[in-house]
C-alpha cells in the first residue's frame, strides 16, 4: 500500500489494483473457480471409493444427468422443496407484515431498538433455534413431522422478511395517507391502495430472501421433519458426505443453482417491471 | 397508531414468535432435571458438566479461534472490496462479493469441500475452514463499509489529495478514522457469522476439527439434554453481545445486510 510521496499528482491507477486485487484474487480463488469446478464435475464419474473417478479413467459423461431425469423422485424432491419453500414465503409475509409496519410507523428514534429486538434471535445460532422446536414440538407429538418442517423453517427464516419489509416501509410520505384519509378512505382502504402497492418491493426482496435459503436448506428437514420430508439439501449433502457419489451430488447443486437463479431473475424481473410502469 | 390495536396486538405476537423458544431453551439450561419437560427446580449444574467436559471446551477453544482469525482477514479483504466497489466502480467485484452472501449456504460448503479435496488433495481441518469463513464473510464487512463510505461527502478525499497527501496518507488520516465504526461493525459481525456458522463447517470440517455449532448438532442428533441448552444459552450470549456492539458502532448495519 506503500506509495511514493510525490504529490499532486497520486498514483491512483496504482493505489486502485492494490486494494481491489486481493479480495477479488482470494474470491476467484475460493469461491469462482470451485463453483465451475462443481460444474465440471456433474459431467465426471464416480470414484470407486468416493469423489470423482480419474479423468482418464472414467471420462466425461450425461451419466449423472441421465439419472436425474430419469428417476421421478428427484423431480418429485425437487416440487416439493419449491412447496416448502412457497408456503415459508408466504407465512413469512403474513407475520412479518404487521411487525414491520408497526416499527415503521413507530416514532423515530424508537425505531432502532425494535429492529434490534428482531435482529437479537436472528443472530443466535441456528442449531440452537432449530432445537428450540425440538424442545417444544417434542412433548406435542408434533416432531418429525412437515408441521415441525414449516414452523422450523419459518422461524429461522422470519426476520429476513422482517427486515427489507420495514427499510421499505420507513421511506413511505406520510402524506400519502394523510391525503387518502381527506379523500375519505377507511384504514383498510388505505392499507389496501396505497401502502400495500408501495410496499410491493419490499415484499419482492423479502420474499427472495426467504425462499431462496429455504430452497438449499438441509439442517431443518433433518432435524425437525421425517424421513418423508427430506427436501434437494438433504439429498446434496446425503451424495457428498454418506453415498459419496460426488457427480450426482455436483448435479442436484447445479439443479439448485439454476432454480435460484431463476427465482432471482424472476424477482428482478418483476422489480424492473415495476419500476418501468407509469 | 393507537386507533389500530390490532396492529400492536399482531406485532406483539410476532415479537412473541422470535422469543419465546429461545426463553425456553434458556430457561430450561437451569432446570434441576435431565428432561426438558416439566420445571423441577433450579440448578446451575449443567453449566459446570459443560466446563468439565474436555471435548466441549475443544470445541470452544476452535471456533473462537476460528473465528478470531477468519474475522481478522475478512475484515481486511472485506474493507479493500468495500472501498474499491464505492470509489472505482469495479465490474466483477461486487458480482464476487454479493453472490457468496445470496446463495444458499449448502452451494458454498459442497463446493469448496470438492475443491479441497479433489483439486487441491487437501486434509480438511482447520485451514480449510479458515478459508471457507473467510469467503463467506468478505461480503458482509464490504457492504458495511460501503454503505458508510455511501453516506460520506467525495469531496473530503479528493480535498487530501489537492493538499498534497499520499493515498496511503489519505487513507490513514481521511478514511480510515472515519469508516472506523464500518470496520469495527464489519469484524463483530464477521466474527458472529464465523462463530455461529454450521452448514458450510460442516461441509469442510472434516472429521479431526470441531467447532461450537458441529459439537451442538451431534448431541442434537443423538438426545436432548439440558447440557445442549446450557451450550446454547452461552453461546447464544456471546452472540447477542456481538451483535449488539456492532450495532452500537455502526447503526445502518441493522438495515443493510442480509
Amino acid at each position: 500500500m506503500r506509495a511514493p510521496t510525490s504529490p499532486a499528482r497520486a498514483p491512483e491507477r496504482l493505489t486502485r489494483w492494490l486494494v481491489t486485487l486481493p479480495p477479488t484474487l482470494f474470491l476467484v480463488v475460493f469461491f469462482l473457480v470451485p463453483a465451475v469446478i462443481m460444474a465440471a464435475a456433474s459431467f465426471r464419474q464416480p470414484g470407486e471409493f468416493g469423489g470423482l473417478a480419474p479423468l482418464a479413467q472414467g471420462g466425461l459423461g450425461l451419466e449423472a444427468y441421465r439419472f436425474v431425469f430419469e428417476d421421478v423422485i428427484y423431480a418429485w424432491i425437487l416440487a416439493k422443496s419449491f412447496a416448502v419453500a412457497g408456503l415459508t414465503t408466504a407465512l413469512c409475509l403474513l407475520l412479518a407484515y404487521p411487525l414491520a409496519l408497526l416499527i415503521a410507523r413507530s416514532p423515530r428514534r424508537r425505531r432502532n431498538l425494535l429492529v434490534l429486538l428482531v435482529i437479537l434471535p436472528f443472530a443466535s445460532n441456528l442449531l440452537i433455534r432449530v432445537y428450540a422446536w425440538i424442545i417444544i414440538l417434542g412433548p406435542l407429538n408434533l416432531l418429525y413431522s412437515p408441521v415441525a418442517v414449516i414452523a422450523g423453517m419459518v422461524y429461522v427464516h422470519l426476520p429476513f422478511m422482517i427486515l427489507p419489509l420495514y427499510t421499505n416501509l420507513e421511506k413511505h410520505d406520510p402524506a400519502l395517507l394523510e391525503a387518502a384519509q381527506d379523500l375519505g378512505a377507511g384504514t383498510w382502504t388505505r392499507f389496501r391502495r396505497v401502502t400495500l402497492p408501495l410496499s410491493l418491493p419490499g415484499i419482492l426482496s423479502g420474499s427472495a430472501l426467504v425462499f431462496i435459503p429455504v430452497l438449499g436448506m438441509f439442517a431443518i428437514p433433518e432435524l425437525l421433519g421425517g424421513t418423508g420430508d427430506l427436501l434437494i439439501g438433504n439429498l446434496i449433502k446425503e451424495q457428498f458426505l454418506d453415498n459419496r457419489d460426488w457427480p450426482l451430488g455436483a448435479t442436484l447443486s447445479l439443479l439448485l443453482t439454476v432454480a435460484v437463479l431463476a427465482v432471482a431473475a424472476i424477482t428482478a424481473g418483476f422489480a424492473r417491471r415495476r419500476k418501468e410502469a407509469p | 397508531m393507537r386507533r389500530i390495536p390490532w396492529l400492536w396486538a399482531a406485532a406483539l405476537a410476532a415479537y412473541a414468535f422470535l422469543y419465546l423458544p429461545l426463553a425456553v431453551v434458556v430457561l430450561f439450561s437451569f432446570n434441576d432435571s435431565a428432561l426438558n419437560a416439566s420445571w423441577v427446580g433450579f440448578t446451575t449444574a449443567w453449566y459446570g458438566k459443560l466446563l468439565s467436559d474436555p471435548a466441549m471446551l475443544q470445541a470452544a477453544g476452535n471456533s473462537l479461534f476460528i473465528a478470531a482469525v477468519s474475522s481478522t482477514a475478512a475484515t481486511v479483504l472485506g474493507t479493500m472490496a468495500g472501498i474499491s466497489m464505492q470509489r472505482w466502480r469495479p465490474r466483477f467485484l461486487p458480482f464476487l462479493v454479493l453472490t457468496p452472501v445470496a446463495m444458499p449456504e449448502i452451494l458454498l460448503g459442497v463446493s469448496l469441500l470438492l475443491f479441497f479435496r479433489q483439486v487441491l488433495d487437501l486434509t480438511l481441518g482447520l485451514f480449510s475452514i479458515l478459508i471457507a469463513h473467510i469467503t463467506f464473510s468478505i461480503g458482509f464487512v464490504a457492504i458495511i463499509v460501503r454503505a458508510r463510505l455511501a453516506g460520506m461527502d467525495e469531496s473530503i478525499f479528493e480535498a487530501a489529495r489537492d493538499l498534497g497527501a499520499s493515498p496511503w496518507r489519505g487513507f490513514v488520516r481521511v478514511t480510515l478514522p472515519l469508516i472506523l465504526p464500518a470496520i469495527a461493525a464489519g469484524f463483530l459481525m464477521s466474527f458472529t457469522l464465523s462463530i455461529d456458522d454450521f452448514v458450510i463447517t460442516f461441509f469442510v470440517a472434516g472429521v479431526g476439527v470441531t467447532t461450537l455449532p458441529l459439537q451442538i448438532y451431534s448431541m442434537i442428533k443423538v438426545a436432548v439434554t439440558p447440557e445442549v441448552n446450557a451450550v446454547s444459552s452461552l453461546l447464544m450470549a456471546l452472540t447477542l453481545t456481538l451483535i449488539a456492539l456492532a450495532a452500537r458502532f455502526a447503526p445502518e448495519t441493522l438495515k443493510g445486510s442480509r
